[in-house]
């Protein structure tokens, strides 16, 4: 249970850091940040990383602020900054609520927001969260920089396409209007576990009917992605239990769930049916 | 390769000059070059809370961080809670309300305890059942643990 070798290193700016990290990443270099899920697959050596490079001393990463219609999240911004809403309005207490099912609170003071992105693990609150905000992934390497939309973002089980030697240095989530609903729902057996379904929706309700809805869905497939589908059928429809419902299978039966050994196929697309169901009814409160 | 590193821990207000390897863990540094075994180690990847220390006033697993990231930084472990012969009334929280059987996660109970506490944690069960099931015991059954943290959180708050 102890990390294999690797040469540490500890850039102070973002110039620094994607110079040692376009010249250590073909060599198996990797960005440390958190630490929360890099660490324990070193302790494994199920990663045997031969450099990291250290990005919590970097000036301007801790930055956590609202640029205009954005809340930007730079790459060293732990979980526990969530704890209480970064925003007035629904996008900080969004935040807020959903903090709370990340791990435990010695995990939280560590890990950040961009390393979950990074990592994408497929049960990923956070990526749940910037697929369904549809959030955009500032990425930085030694030669450019570019904007990722999340719909293009993440690839499939803890693989996204950031390169090898891109860092990703900011993520960028749309401030929600006032009178955005949401609910969030998480299933696992145990507090802290890692989800087994959950579901994060949005909508407004104008003149009594869905407006604008948005179903996320995490935990369940390779990653997590917006149910284009069952939100175009949501739409103008009055927010009840009988069309949450419906809306619910509608999820349930366009899902290809992954199979492992905590749960089964069918097991998660019913799973899939309960958790959308109740962030539609929490939404609606 | 492995090249160690020279750097210097601030532990319990005592700074420790150690040379270690990038890949070693601040709870091993702590409990070998430091030699301050109270912090237990036990699953060494994040799980059992053994290792919680408090890393600039706030809760961390030592088996997540490396000892070389720790450098400059504040870290208090269970031996910074007494002061001298009196215990903190974490510390007889936990002896009186028997929050503990084989000892082995106490440290890291009290440890986590301690931040929640002086980080303003409100004392309702839910919070307080929430934040204690960051860490595994495996003799008490949880029940004198809460209790204890209570009895600690309510002595404390008199104190103020």
């Amino acid at each position: 249970m102890k990390p294999a070798p690797f040469v540490y290193h500890k850039p102070r700016t973002v110039d620094e850091a994607v110079t040692i990290l376009a010249e250590v990443a073909p060599l198996y270099g990797r960005v440390l940040a958190g630490g929360q899920s890099l660490v324990p697959s070193m302790a494994f050596r199920l990663a045997r990383p031969a450099h990291l490079v250290d990005i919590n001393n970097v000036t301007g990463f801790d930055r956590l602020a609202v640029d205009g219609d954005a809340l930007s999240i730079g790459a060293a911004v732990r979980h526990t900054s969530f704890h209480r809403p970064v925003t007035e309005g629904p996008l900080g207490k969004l935040l807020a609520f959903v903090v709370q099912h990340i791990a435990h609170y010695p995990i939280r003071t560590r890990g950040t927001f961009c390393g979950s992105l990074a990592h994408a693990d497929p049960a990923s609150e956070w990526c749940l969260v910037a697929a369904t905000l549809d959030a955009t992934m500032k990425a930085k390497n030694l030669r450019n920089a570019r904007d990722i939309p999340a719909d293009s973002y993440f690839e499939g089980i803890m693989s996204t396409v950031l390169k090898e030697d891109d860092i990703l240095v900011e993520a960028r989530l749309p401030i929600l209007t006032a009178d955005t609903r949401f609910g969030f729902y998480e299933f696992n057996r145990r507090a802290g576990d890692l989800a087994l379904a959950m579901a994060l929706v949005l909508y407004r309700i104008k003149d009594g009917a869905i407006v604008e809805p948005r179903i996320g869905i995490g935990g369940v497939e390779t990653r997590p992605r917006r149910l284009r589908e069952a939100e175009a059928a949501l739409t103008g429809r009055e927010p009840n239990s009988a069309n949450f419902r419906a809306a619910a299978e509608a999820v349930a039966e366009a899902v290809d769930p992954l199979e492992d050994t905590q749960a089964s196929a069918a097991y998660r697309r019913d799973l899939l049916r309960a958790v959308v169901s109740r962030a539609l009814e929490r939404a609606s409160v | 390769m492995t090249d160690k590193i020279e750097i210097a821990l601030t532990v319990n207000g005592r700074t420790y000059a150690v040379r270690t390897e990038a890949r070693r863990t601040l709870a091993d540094v702590i409990r070998e070059d430091c030699g301050l075994t109270g912090t237990h180690t036990g699953c060494e990847h994040g799980v059992c809370g053994a290792c919680t220390v408090i890393v600039d006033g706030e809760p961390v697993r030592s088996c997540l961080m490396f000892a070389v990231q720790a450098e400059g930084k504040i870290i208090r472990t269970v031996e910074g809670l007494a002061k001298g012969n009196e215990l903190h009334p974490l510390q007889r929280a936990f002896i009186e309300h028997h929050g503990l059987q084989c000892g082995f996660c106490t440290p890291g109970f009290l440890m986590l305890a301690t931040a929640a506490l002086e980080n303003g944690l409100e004392i309702d069960d839910d919070k307080l059942i929430d934040v204690l099931s960051s860490n595994l015991c495996r003799c008490t059954g949880y029940e004198n643990i809460i209790k204890a943290v209570r009895a600690a959180a309510d002595e404390m708050r008199g104190q103020r």
